[in-house]
């Protein structure tokens, strides 16, 4: 059956547009792809690096990346560059940014990262920067303007002045569920920053903003939240072309607000469910209208990934290379004018459930 | 989707045609076949007889039951990979044909979806049977008079009418009759005789179902027990060897297959491509090097085991799945390697039990197989 599901699955994903091919539509495109300024590039995220003692680091988390990377160099022709997501250590340990760092350094092509709390609450950010460098940026490449925030900032009180010890701050930031933790935000430096930054931009340069935490406020209880996301959000409206890509939800996300398409990656660790699914009063968080595939335990990467994102005239189809699963392809509909999933949005094409016991 | 069109034949008709009696069923369900292509008795007989013939192969010495030997439950053990004409070696282990007839792909790497899509390709691989086309074979049984008859009473044809059609459903009905299930095991868990199989293997079964994660992958249910989830899993055998050479080997095949190579012929003539597994089918990178879930009835008489034989005995195979993937002398596992295999932390003795459980899963219709070494 997995072979008639996968094969499914990648006939819809090619639609009308592609011929009969057993090749995945991802490599065909990769392959076939002419002359247009079209690109492609590799996003990894939330390997969560977690050191045990002496040399010894959790073996689950280390096989996550380690495969990733490994998976993503096989692609052909290789692809622009490769977007690491945040959250590369646990508990934002030197042995785990180092030995992270090593693992990353195996990537073919040039590597971009961004900042996630688990790599910033124990010494704020300092030796993720001797590695890589400034905590926000931006950068151009085929056209498309890039942008890299830092979103996991907190309010300076319960940064500088909550907890009796660096090592505490970081443990209390690690729950994902901690009442103790504090909202994520831009903050306004940096919302200046990008003021400026984007001055600089035409209005119709498509724009790809990276962040670790979703620029959209979806439940503040885990922090899949940005408590500034409507003062960002403000900026990028005026551009006509935008896309957000976020990690942090270890599950696939998209939205669109305005002008703005969301979407978010897969974790190389673990899956994190949908907030509404464990919520036990009433809530308000967005409907999700295609229920996750349910992780396998018995398969530790199953519902863990990570995804080639194809950027075609400036709009985002995101691939997500599903281990132990099928993979999924969320790209944006023109017609609609939102990302959708282009073989689980139509309700003929969705699996039928099962009732087996 | 030939699932879907299935419907369950009684088991007593295949088993009635066979000889065999419908204990040989316990712990196993009905067999069922594509609703083209009902069991018959005759089809059976002619089956049977297409199965053993030598004629199909390229030097007139190979049938299909030189690698799947009758006296050897249905393999060629002891051998590691199965010998074809001319003394060629393929690059995979013979499985049994016992209980094939529940898989729902074929071949290590699934790329058969059916025994009768399978039934046509060894003939034809120039490694196995060798044959330049399946011309030869339907100019045999479209003039010999035993086979001339049996058509015409399988499938009411002759002459032109005959062709690979009829070849295959034949060949694919006498193995749906290869079925076994009836082991001391089964006498154990389905009739509830509790001194059916030794302490050891009663140890061991409960490692199989617990510590040793076993039955994730090879299934047991309420009423039956393939001991397979028909999937394919990359567990860190034969990919091992090649890891280095991934990136060149599957950037070559991808090209090849996009230039419209045989899978059937790549994957049997060169040994490193045949590790790719899984991923040459589909070309998903999350199946490289992964290979179908055998069935673990008879296991005992089927050594040596792996799709390419690599391990010599069960023992091996236990502490292969004890060390999380890796084989002796590797530094870590592969990099592709599935994430429901890990370190076991499992002992000697429990390692030992695994064997003794294993053990018990031998059909008594098999026990006298002449497969040891």
């Amino acid at each position: 059956m997995t072979k008639l599901i996968t094969r499914r699955s990648v006939l819809a994903a090619a639609g009308a547009t592609t011929a009969l091919t057993t090749l995945p539509i991802s490599m065909v495109k990769l392959a076939f792809g002419g002359t247009r300024d079209d690109f492609t590039f590799t996003y990894i995220s939330d390997s969560h690096i977690q050191h045990i003692k002496g040399s010894s680091f959790v073996r689950n988390w280390d096989q996550g990346l380690k495969r990733a990377i490994a998976e993503a160099n096989l692609v052909v022709p290789e692809s622009d560059f490769v977007m690491f997501g945040g959250d590369l250590a646990q508990l934002g340990k030197r042995e785990e940014l180092d030995h992270g760092a090593e693992m990353l350094s195996h990537l073919k092509g040039k590597l971009h990262t961004v900042m996630g709390e688990h790599d910033y609450y124990l010494d704020l950010g300092e030796y993720w920067s001797k590695l890589y460098g400034p905590h926000y940026y931006s950068f151009d490449h085929k056209g498309v303007h890039f942008v890299v925030l830092n979103s996991i900032i907190v309010s300076d009180d319960w940064t500088f002045h909550r907890w009796p010890t660096a090592e505490q701050r970081m443990l209390e930031m690690a729950g994902l569920d901690n009442p103790n933790g504090s909202p994520f935000m831009v903050g306004l430096k940096q919302r200046e920053w990008l003021r400026a930054d984007l001055e600089k931009i035409g209005k119709d340069t498509p724009l790809l903003v990276f962040s670790h935490s979703p620029l959209q406020k979806i439940y503040k209880g885990w922090n899949f939240w940005t408590d500034d996301a409507e003062e960002v959000q403000a900026l990028l409206q005026p551009f006509q072309n935008v896309t957000v890509i976020y990690g942090h939800v270890h599950q696939i996300q998209y939205n669109q607000i305005g002008n703005i398409s969301f979407h978010s990656v897969m974790a190389t660790a673990w899956p994190w469910p949908y907030p509404q699914s464990y919520a036990r009063a009433e809530s308000h968080i967005p409907v999700l209208t295609v229920p996750m595939n349910r992780a396998d335990p018995f398969f530790e990467r199953d519902a863990t990934g990570w995804q080639l994102i194809d950027v075609n005239s400036g709009r985002v189809t995101a691939r997500y290379q599903l281990w132990d699963n099928d993979p999924r392809t969320v790209a944006y509909n023109a017609k609609l004018g939102h990302p959708t999933d282009v073989s689980y949005q139509e309700p003929t094409q969705r699996r039928v459930p099962q009732f087996h016991y | 989707m030939a699932n879907c069109m299935r419907i369950a034949v009684a088991a007593a008709l295949a088993l009635a045609a066979s000889g065999a009696v419908s204990a040989e069923l316990l712990g196993l369900p009905p067999v069922a076949a594509p609703v083209d292509n009902p069991q018959t008795p005759e089809k059976i007989e002619l089956g049977n007889k297409l199965f053993h013939d030598t004629r199909f192969s390229g030097d007139g010495t190979i049938s299909c039951a030189h690698c799947h030997a009758d006296d050897k439950a249905f393999t060629d053990s002891p051998l590691k990979t199965s010998n074809g004409i001319k003394q060629q070696t393929g690059t995979r282990n013979a499985p049994t044909i016992l209980n094939a007839a529940y898989f729902t792909t074929f071949f290590w790497d699934g790329r058969a979806s059916s025994l009768e899509d399978q039934s046509q390709f060894p003939i034809v691989n120039p490694i196995e049977m060798g044959l330049p086309s399946h011309e030869p074979l339907l100019q045999i049984v479209r003039t010999d008079p035993a086979y001339t008859e049996a058509f015409k009473k399988a499938f009411s044809k002759s002459g032109n009418d005959i062709t690979m059609e009829e070849v295959k459903k034949a060949i694919a009905s006498y193995e749906r009759t290869l079925v076994a299930g009836n082991s001391p095991f089964d006498h154990y868990y389905f009739k509830h005789e509790t001194n059916a199989i030794s302490d050891a293997a009663k140890r061991g079964f409960e490692v199989f179902l617990n510590q040793g994660r076993c039955v994730s992958c090879h299934t047991i249910e309420q009423d039956r027990a393939l001991f397979t989830d028909n999937r394919f899993h990359n567990i860190g055998v034969g990919v091992n060897r090649i890891q280095p050479d991934v990136p060149r080997l599957s950037a070559e095949f991808l090209k090849a297959k996009a230039a419209g190579v045989d899978v059937d012929k790549a994957v049997l003539q060169d040994a490193k491509t045949s590790e790719l597994g899984r991923f040459a089918v589909t070309t998903h990178f999350d199946e490289i090097g992964g290979f179908k879930t055998p069935t673990l009835r008879n296991i005992a008489l089927t050594a040596p085991y792996m799709h390419d034989g690599s391990l010599k005995t069960l023992k091996d195979v236990v502490k292969h799945y004890n060390d999380g993937g890796k084989s002796a002398g590797d530094p870590s596992v592969n990099d592709y390697l599935s994430g429901g295999i890990r370190p076991l932390n499992l002992t000697d003795q429990q390692q030992d039990d695994l064997v003794a459980f294993m053990e018990s899963l031998t059909s008594f219709a098999y026990v006298g197989a002449k497969t040891k070494q």
